[in-house]
């Protein structure tokens, strides 16, 4: 009898415990986070701003309409494999399992696109990962989200005119495009040579090898070439070197353009003066002076949550970077709980309808206290950029000074390319492309 | 009292010859693989089949392949991971180019490309030894990767040389659940590791180990150098191949050539290493330890919680998994392998050791 009692008293325990989980229900997200290796610059920001993020809206806001937001961390090491085994581990968790995914590496948004559309949980690359996966007809739950490696060398291109004083002053241009000799730093070539077709200007492509500490005869070729404009698609301890390398010859630092990534602190200070000058393209920028920022730095920073161990690079460019990753996984979170129920957690799939039908704009970035702070997004099932925008940013020795307002890419030339390019994974994956005109 | 093959007769050639003489060696392989492929894909979750158990299972095939060359020919290579690459490549392209091409012919068309790539690179392990040849294969390593990027040719030019595996069908059967998955890659993987357990006990597996510990007197005795190192690139690249085929069709899906780099060889042959030079069994136990141990540090870390901030923890694992590597290396010199061997000899005399 006595212990019929007890058990009848477990179960009412076990009863009001289940009752409070439903109550207060979270938000599970798996971040496979590198923090050692040579990119743990970029992996120690970008995911220590995201995770600082989340942390904000638990604090301020208790949540996205209540649900709190809970993660785990799984060392990837950059590493592929690494990868898919956290993406695997980290799948079932939280009450709805993973709500989506964010590789932060291009090899490892490769590996998972297969599983996740399988598993039903989307895959955000922000500004990395499979270019042609901006077709959603073809590639449902993968996002390529603000702007892709074609848009954003449209852009490049577009920003190179308005200096030289117009796109028709293009012609007879000479550039020189130095690149990361991986499937990162290749992608972009056809495109420019697509657009030195167009344009009339003269593209040569120049590989360095990984990872590109050593780039003497890359800058002598250079220096014979006489180019106009110097387009760097670095990655990691290949940036500083090429500007050294650049200081060295001679070449003027204000007519070389990187990609996003090669236009972060961690790839200029390194270089000292050499770097000064130089222009880099970003979707988000650097700087504390913005109401998100310092909202962070009251709500998480100053209780002492904050996740970066070096408090000093709050506010720079990859930890800017990683609470624009966490402002886009909020806001869609708060989309899909508009569809599927307010204050309830949501599965990947209500997730990915809400990443899907996400729209930020500029009243909304202000409420959010970004205004500026990244570009305008509006997603559809065709289109899973949603932007395409850059700003062009100056480094002036001490910090990124922003010298340019949202630059549109060139979408007509980019779109035709990726649906092209996507008609194609298609056909090999035997795939019948989503009818757009049927999602509601 | 056991483990003890007194009494086990032999009465004809077939039974001299097989693969396991001893009686409880049989059962426990029986039993092992009845485990492997009835009982664990009822229970094991989709997350211990994908993360844990396929890499394992494909990077001890690697081990296989690297451990013919190095632990039973004695030829130091580097280039295992490229090798791996040009079987991803090779099955890729034959799905892609011949219409109806069955699957497993792929995989073995696959091995048989990565073994002809392995022979070129094989040649000049005639003239060099020890370290030397180990920087030749070097070249091996960054030049196949190299020409995969180089050529869009190999990934059917996509714009960034990368490739996504076709859809894994036999006989109308599509291999799509992790469970299916598995189940293939273990069937793969158990033939061709019988395969090797056999060759290297037969005749060429006498030569390679001829070769390994005296080339002088391996030639004098009549074993033609050439043909013999050829034939252990040959054989160890087809099997480097396979896994790399197998890594692309049944683990990862989409591969990129920068996936196959140095630290995958080093990670390969590190298996090799620590679980043990020249034993096929070996090769199981390091690609396990490497494999598992990292995630297994990295789970326990997560256990300790809160305690340590994720970016010492992050490097702590490493340098736990560093250590740990010294620390067997220094105890078992001859690897896990041999562990097992101490274990055999020990259970034999079990209950009564004298």
């Amino acid at each position: 009898m006595k212990m019929k009692k007890s058990a009848l008293i477990g179960f009412a325990i076990a009863a009001a415990l289940g009752a409070s989980a439903v109550q207060a229900a979270d938000q599970y997200i798996g971040l496979p986070s590198y923090r050692v290796g040579p990119y743990a610059a970029g992996g120690t920001g970008i995911f220590g701003g995201m995770i600082d993020y989340f942390q904000l809206v638990n604090e301020r806001d208790g949540g996205v309409n209540g649900v709190k937001l809970t993660w785990d961390e799984c060392e990837t090491e950059y590493n592929n494999a690494r990868g898919v085994e956290c993406y695997e581990r980290m799948k079932k968790g939280g009450p709805t399992g993973n709500t989506v995914f964010h590789p932060l590496s291009t090899g490892i948004t490769y590996s998972v696109i297969d599983k996740a559309t399988a598993d039903k949980i989307p895959v955000i690359s922000l500004g990395y990962g499979r270019t042609d996966a901006s077709d959603g007809r073809v590639f449902p739950y993968v996002f390529p989200l603000l702007t892709n490696y074609w848009s954003q060398n449209t852009a490049k291109i577009k920003f190179i005119g308005s200096k030289e004083g117009g796109m028709d002053k293009l012609k007879g241009k000479k550039i020189v495009n130095i690149y990361h000799d991986s499937a990162y730093g290749k992608e972009t070539i056809p495109v420019l040579d697509a657009q030195a077709k167009m344009y009339g200007f003269t593209v040569k492509h120049v590989p360095v090898a990984h990872p590109g500490n050593e780039q003497q005869s890359q800058w002598l070729q250079v220096r014979q070439e006489k180019p106009d404009w110097v387009i760097l698609r670095g990655w990691g301890v290949m940036n500083p070197t090429a500007l050294k390398a650049a200081a060295k010859i001679g070449f003027p630092r204000e007519k070389i353009v990187g990609v996003w990534w090669s236009g972060a602190e961690e790839d200029t200070i390194p270089a000292g003066a050499a770097a000064k000058g130089y222009i880099s393209a970003g979707f988000n920028v650097a700087g504390t002076n913005y109401p998100v920022i310092k909202d962070i730095q009251k709500f998480v920073v100053a209780k002492g949550k904050t996740n970066m161990e070096d408090k000093s690079r709050i506010g720079s460019v990859y930890y800017n970077r990683g609470v624009v990753h966490g402002i886009i996984t909020v806001e869609a979170i708060r989309k899909a709980q508009e569809k599927y129920g307010k204050g309830k957690s949501i599965t990947g799939e209500q997730m990915r309808w809400g990443i899907e039908n996400l729209k930020i704009d500029n009243a909304m970035l202000k409420k959010l206290g970004a205004e500026g702070f990244m570009p305008e997004l509006k997603m559809s099932c065709l289109d899973h950029e949603g932007s395409g925008k850059v700003k062009f940013q100056q480094w002036d020795g001490k910090q990124w000074k922003v010298i340019t307002d949202w630059i549109d890419a060139d979408q007509k030339l980019v779109r035709g390319m990726i649906e092209e390019s996507a008609a194609k994974y298609a056909k090999e994956k035997g795939i019948t492309p989503r009818d757009c005109s049927k999602e509601s | 009292m056991l483990y003890r093959e007194a009494g086990q007769f032999k009465a004809s050639y077939r039974e001299d010859q097989q693969i396991f003489p001893i009686r409880q060696d049989r059962i426990a392989i029986a039993l092992i693989l009845a485990f492997f492929y009835l009982v664990v894909p009822y229970f094991a979750t989709q997350y211990w089949l994908q993360g844990i158990l396929i890499p394992t299972l494909i990077f001890a095939l690697a081990a296989i392949g690297l451990n013919i060359l190095t632990g039973y020919a004695g030829q130091l290579s580097l280039g295992s991971a490229a090798f791996m690459a040009v079987g991803a490549f090779a099955a890729y392209n034959f799905v892609l180019r011949v219409p109806g091409m069955p699957i497993l012919a792929a995989f073995i068309l696959a091995g048989l490309c990565a073994a002809a790539v392995g022979m070129v690179f094989g040649l000049p392990s005639l003239r060099i030894k020890g370290f030397y040849l180990a920087v030749a294969t070097l070249a091996a390593q960054f030049f196949i990767v190299w020409a995969l990027t180089k050529f869009p040719w190999f990934s059917n030019n996509s714009s960034s040389g990368v490739i996504t595996a076709q859809k894994v069908e036999i006989f109308g059967y599509a291999f799509e659940s992790p469970e299916a998955k598995y189940l293939l890659t273990l069937a793969v993987v158990t033939v061709l590791a019988l395969l090797a357990k056999n060759m290297v006990r037969s005749s060429i597996g006498r030569s390679w180990m001829a070769i390994r510990d005296m080339d002088v007197a391996a030639e004098v005795i009549g074993i033609r150098p050439m043909h013999t190192k050829l034939m252990a690139f040959a054989v160890s690249s087809f099997y480097c191949g396979v896994a790399g085929a197998l890594y692309a069709y049944t683990y990862l899906g989409t591969v990129e050539p920068e996936g196959f780099n140095l630290d995958l060889s080093f990670k390969i042959l590190f298996m090799v290493i620590i679980g043990g030079v020249g034993s096929i069994m070996g090769s199981f136990l390091g690609a396990a330890f490497i494999v598992l141990l990292p995630i297994f540090l990295n789970v326990a870390m997560h256990a300790l919680g809160g305690l340590v901030p994720q970016g010492i923890s992050s490097n702590l694992e490493l340098i736990v998994f560093g250590g740990l590597i010294i620390f067997f290396l220094i105890v078992e010199p001859h690897g896990l392998a041999r562990l097992w061997q101490i274990g055999k000899e020990k259970l034999r005399l079990w209950p009564f050791p004298h």
